[in-house]
C-alpha cells in the first residue's frame, strides 16, 4: 500500500533482517535492534512507513499493550492491520511494526507516554487514544502533570481525533487542547495523583464518577460513552454487554475505549465486540503456567494503579504470590510499594520473592500481612498445595518468570 | 476514638505532596508507636483544609515543581504549621517538602521562589538531576546509625547558621555540598525521598521520642535485613 522510496525500502528490508536474525539468535523478538537499524539507513523512515495508512497511536500509564491488542483485534475486521504487540512502543519499535507489515491499511501504535507527541508528528496519526495517567517508575519518567502539559502542546492545532477517558482528570486536560475529541467515561480506580486541579491546582471536588474544580471552571466533560460495570453504552444509548474473556475492570474499561477507537474507524460495535472477545491473554498477562499440578495465573503491575488492578482480577480464594524486582526498566527505586495498599491481602496465604523481596517484606510486615519468603519463584511455586494460584509480579520479574516457562506463553 | 493523650500524627498535603511513596513515613511512625502501645491518631490535612496546630509529629512529602510552589504558598497562607512548631512540635520534611521549609526555592524555570521560613536553608535548582541510592552519616550529636535511602532531585540546598547538617554524605549528592539534610529543634528535613524512615527506623524513633518520651526496644529484624541488603548493594557498586 504505501509507495517508499527506493531508500526507505532498502532501510526498511535491512531493519526486518536485523530484527529476523536477532530472533534467531535468541536475543528477543527484534523489534529494536530491527527498527534502529532501519532508522539509522533513513532517519525519515518512520514518516514514510505512515504515510497513507490509518493509524491509532495508544498511550497511557496502565493498559497500552493491551489496549492496542484490543484495537488490532477490532480493526482485523476492517482490513491487514500493522501493530507493535511487544511492547516495543517507541519509535524504533513502530518502525518495525510497520515494517513487517508494509502493505496494512491500518496501523495500532502502543506509544510511551513520553514520546506520544514526538510520534503523534512524524507518523500524522489521525487517531489518539489516551486512557490513564499516575506515578509511574519516578527514578526516570517524567513527571506526568508535565506529561499531560506535553501532550496539551502536542495536539493542539492537528486534525487528530482522541478518544480520551474523561474519568481521569489529567488525561481529559491533556486531551483537551484537540480538534475533536470523544469522550469515554472508563473509569478511573486509583485517585491518589488527581486530587487537584491541573488547570489551576485548585481542590477537585467529587461526586460518584463526577469532578469539578473547586476554584476555576475546569471539569468533567459529558462522555459519549460510557462503562456501565459489565457493559458499555454507546452513543446512541444502546448497551452492550461486553462478556470479553480478559479478566477485571481495567480491561473493560480497556474495551470501552477499544469500541470507540472502533467507531472513529467507522467500525460498529456489532462487528468489534465479537474480536474483542477472542483476546484471552497479551504478551503472557493473564496466561496459566503449569508446574507439578500448580497452575499460576501471571499478572503484571508495575505501578500503584496496576497493583489495584491486579488485586480487582485476582481471586480472593487463592494463595497469592509477589515477586519484585528493581531493575532499569522496573524503575530502581522501590518507594512505590509504599503507596500501593496490601492489606487487601490478609488472610490469604501470601509468598514473597523478586530481587528486592526484603523491600515487599518489611512493606507487607508494617500493613501486618503475614507472609512466607521464598528465595526464588520456583521455590514459591513449590510451596504451594497442587492447584491454582494467583502471581503479582513487577516488569522484569514477570519478563523472568515467562523466561523460565518459555515466552510462548 | 483515639483518646486525648493519643500521639497525632499530621501529614500535610497528600493530595499534593506525595509522588514518592511518602505514606511510607505515616505508616511506619503508626507501626512503631502502636507496637510500643501507644495509640496514635493520623490526620490527613488536604491542601483547602486548615493544617492542625495541636499535632505531634508532622510529615509533608516530594512531588513536582508545580504542587510544590502550590503547597509553600498555602502554608504561607495558613500559618497552622508555623503556630505547631512554635509549640514544640516535630517535623520531617522530605524533598521538595524540605526545600519549602526554607527561604527559597528554585520553581520549574528555576526562578527562586518563597519558601516559608521555618528552617534556615535557601535551595536553588542545581545543574543536574540527582537520581539513586544515597548513604551518609548523622551527625554525632543525634546518635543515630548510618543514613540510607533513595534520592530523586534537582536541588541543591544551602545550609544557613540555624541549621546544623543532618549528616554527612558518603554516596550520593544530598544537599550537594558534602551534607545530606539538616536539623534545627524537633525539625528534621532530608532528600530521602518517600518511606525514609522504612529504610531508617532510629530516625523515625527520634521523631518519636521527641513526642513521647523515651520508647522500648522493638524486633526489628525485618528493617535490619532491608537495611544490611541496601547498604552492601550500594557499597558493591
Amino acid at each position: 500500500m504505501t509507495q517508499l522510496p527506493l531508500r526507505a525500502l532498502l532501510a526498511s528490508a535491512l531493519g526486518r533482517s536485523a530484527a529476523t536474525l536477532s530472533r534467531m539468535t535468541g536475543r528477543g523478538d527484534g523489534s529494536v535492534i530491527g527498527g534502529r537499524v532501519g532508522l539509522m539507513l533513513e532517519p525519515d523512515l518512520l514518516r514514510q512507513l505512515a504515510r497513507d495508512r490509518r493509524l491509532a497511536l495508544v498511550s497511557a500509564t496502565n493498559g497500552k499493550t493491551t489496549t492496542t491488542r484490543l484495537i488490532t483485534s477490532a480493526l482485523l475486521e476492517l482490513g491487514e492491520v500493522a501493530t507493535n504487540a511487544f511492547g516495543a512502543n517507541m519509535p524504533a519499535g513502530h518502525v518495525s511494526a510497520l515494517s513487517l507489515h508494509k502493505d496494512a491499511p491500518y496501523g495500532v501504535l502502543e506509544v510511551d507516554e513520553k514520546y506520544l507527541p514526538e510520534v503523534l508528528d512524524t507518523t500524522g496519526a489521525g487517531v489518539v487514544c489516551l486512557m490513564n495517567l499516575s506515578r509511574d517508575q519516578m527514578d526516570r519518567a517524567a513527571e506526568i502533570w508535565l506529561l499531560a502539559q506535553k501532550w496539551r502542546r502536542a495536539l493542539s492545532g492537528k486534525p487528530t481525533h482522541v478518544i480520551a477517558n474523561c474519568d481521569d482528570p489529567l488525561v481529559t486536560w491533556g486531551a483537551s487542547t484537540a480538534a475533536k475529541v470523544t469522550w469515554v467515561a472508563g473509569g478511573q480506580r486509583w485517585k491518589e495523583d488527581s486530587w487537584c486541579c491541573p488547570e489551576c491546582g485548585g481542590p477537585l471536588d467529587r461526586k460518584d464518577a463526577d469532578w469539578a474544580c473547586r476554584e476555576c471552571t475546569f471539569h468533567r466533560p459529558e462522555p459519549q460513552w460510557v462503562l456501565d460495570d459489565d457493559a458499555v453504552i454507546d452513543p446512541r444509548g444502546q448497551r452492550w454487554v461486553l462478556d470479553i474473556q480478559l479478566p477485571g475492570l481495567a480491561n473493560r474499561s480497556n474495551a470501552a475505549m477499544a469500541l470507540a477507537v472502533g467507531e472513529a474507524f467507522g467500525l460498529s460495535v456489532e462487528r468489534a465486540l465479537p474480536r474483542l472477545r477472542e483476546v484471552t491473554s497479551v504478551a503472557g498477562r493473564y496466561t496459566t503456567v503449569e508446574r507439578d499440578g500448580r497452575y499460576a495465573r501471571l499478572l503484571l503491575a508495575k505501578n500503584p494503579a496496576g497493583w489495584l488492578e491486579a488485586f480487582d482480577v485476582s481471586d480472593p480464594q487463592q494463595p497469592i504470590i509477589l515477586s519484585v524486582n528493581a531493575q532499569g526498566p522496573d524503575g530502581r527505586d522501590t518507594s512505590w510499594l509504599w503507596d500501593v495498599d496490601y492489606r487487601i491481602l490478609r488472610g490469604r496465604p501470601v509468598f514473597v520473592t523478586g530481587e528486592r523481596r526484603l523491600d515487599l517484606a518489611l512493606r507487607l510486615d508494617v500493613a501486618e500481612v503475614p507472609f512466607a519468603l521464598c528465595a526464588t519463584f520456583t521455590e514459591a511455586l513449590a510451596m504451594q498445595p497442587p492447584g491454582r494460584v494467583d502471581v503479582i509480579a513487577n516488569y522484569t520479574a514477570f519478563q523472568q518468570i515467562r523466561s523460565e516457562f518459555g515466552r510462548a506463553v | 476514638m483515639p483518646s486525648d493523650s493519643a500521639l497525632r500524627i499530621v501529614w500535610i498535603y497528600p493530595d499534593l505532596l506525595s509522588t514518592y511513596g511518602d505514606q511510607g513515613n505515616v505508616l511506619v511512625l503508626e507501626q512503631r508507636a502502636q507496637r510500643r502501645g501507644i495509640e496514635t491518631e493520623t490526620v490527613y490535612v488536604r491542601s483547602a483544609d486548615p493544617v492542625p496546630e495541636t499535632g505531634d509529629i508532622y510529615l509533608i512529602g516530594g512531588g513536582e515543581d508545580r504542587p510544590q510552589i502550590l503547597a509553600a504558598a498555602r502554608l504561607r497562607k495558613d500559618g497552622g504549621l508555623h503556630r505547631a512548631i512554635a509549640r514544640g512540635a516535630a517535623m520531617l520534611a522530605v524533598c521538595a517538602g524540605y526545600q519549602i521549609m526554607g527561604s527559597t526555592f528554585g520553581g520549574e524555570e528555576g526562578q527562586p521562589v518563597d519558601g516559608i521560613g521555618l528552617l534556615d536553608i535557601a535551595s536553588s535548582r542545581g545543574p543536574s538531576r540527582a537520581v539513586g541510592e544515597l548513604v551518609a552519616e548523622v551527625d554525632a550529636e543525634l546518635g543515630l546509625p548510618t543514613l540510607t535511602g533513595f534520592e530523586n532531585h534537582m536541588g541543591v540546598t544551602r545550609l544557613g547558621p540555624g541549621v546544623k547538617a543532618l549528616s554527612r554524605t558518603s554516596v550520593g549528592v544530598g544537599n550537594g555540598d558534602g551534607f545530606e539534610g539538616c536539623y534545627a529543634g524537633h525539625v528534621v528535613g532530608t532528600y530521602l525521598h518517600g518511606p525514609a524512615l522504612a529504610r531508617n527506623p532510629a530516625l523515625a524513633d527520634l521523631l518519636l521520642s521527641w513526642r513521647a518520651g523515651d520508647l522500648a526496644p522493638l524486633d526489628d529484624t525485618r528493617y535490619e535485613q532491608l537495611r544490611r541488603e541496601r547498604l552492601a548493594a550500594v557499597r558493591a557498586n
